[in-house]
């Protein structure tokens, strides 16, 4: 199957809190980050934590986030390793 | 089963999960033993800094270890088996690279061996994705301006480990004497050599 994201895409994760347990931590919800590279397949941790066997293997990507779009100052960056159905594509401003 | 367990109340739980991963037929005792002696016996931050070493001295290592971590690192036989995925990244003079696990602890455990109690607590999880720079000159290490920085925050399954820069005038020195120069927290970015 191929990545959807390549590397260099522009994505925004999600931004609500789920009722149950996620990889995507509450200082990166609805931020706009950039993909570095698609990393390995696994089982979506939101709902193989809930002990369910039917959790969807998805690709994961590495997501690359500056400091300034998280926490509104800095100039570091943090990379996440986030699941698929975390992102959405943003679309090209130009 | 180790046979060295106290009485203590979460000494009593590993026996009962241990007891149930084996009727349920998830694992056998000889395999969790397997397991436990690897990590017990195997994991050390030796292994990390014979990595680095062996990347410092030959280039095309090198390559390949920035390339596709977990190959590389089997090529000297650690994470044999592994599922996880290991991914290296490279200091270099104009940017510096930390590793954390904001939502638990995870951690190179093979190459790194068992993690420091800082690396797990919330002070390090939750300050160094917001002021890294304030962190790292707290662990004494103070970079210039303009380094640039980044945070690897481990939330799935590959587990980083960094490359640190070979320190000056370690030319004439062999890959044993190399290895041996690096430290546990250059290997996680909180220090350089």
């Amino acid at each position: 199957m191929p990545d959807r994201f390549a590397a260099g895409t522009r994505v925004r994760t999600f931004p609500y809190d789920p009722p149950h347990h996620t990889r995507l931590p509450r200082y990166a919800r609805g931020k706009p980050g950039v993909v570095v590279e698609p990393e390995e397949r696994a089982p979506l941790a939101d709902l193989s934590a809930q002990g369910r066997a039917d959790a969807p293997v998805e690709q994961v990507y590495a997501v690359r986030f500056a400091a300034r779009d998280l926490w509104g100052e800095g100039d570091h960056h943090v990379v996440l390793d986030l699941w698929e159905s975390y992102l959405e594509e943003v679309p090209d401003e130009r | 089963m180790s046979g060295d367990h106290s009485d203590a109340a979460i000494a009593r739980r590993v026996r009962r999960l241990e007891t149930l991963l084996e009727e349920k037929g998830v694992l056998t005792g000889a395999r969790l033993d397997e397991i436990i002696d690897a990590f017990v016996t195997g994991a050390t931050p030796a292994n990390g800094a014979r990595v680095v070493a062996r990347a410092w001295t030959d280039p095309a290592y090198k390559a390949r270890l920035l390339s596709d971590g977990t190959a590389a690192v089997r090529e000297l036989g650690y994470m044999k088996g592994g599922y996880e995925r290991l991914r290296v990244v490279e200091n270099t003079e104009n940017a510096h690279n930390v590793i954390v696990c904001t939502l638990c602890s995870c951690y190179p455990l093979f190459l790194l061996g068992p993690s420091p109690s800082w690396y797990k607590s919330e002070a390090y999880r939750s300050r160094v994705v917001r002021d890294p720079r304030a962190v790292l000159a707290e662990f004494g290490l103070h970079l210039p301006a303009d380094t640039r920085i980044t945070v690897w925050d481990s939330s799935a399954e590959t587990r980083y480990m960094v490359l640190p820069r070979r320190p000056a005038d370690t030319e004439g020195l062999s890959e044993e004497q190399l290895a041996a120069l690096v430290t546990r927290n250059a290997l996680i970015g909180t220090a350089a050599l």
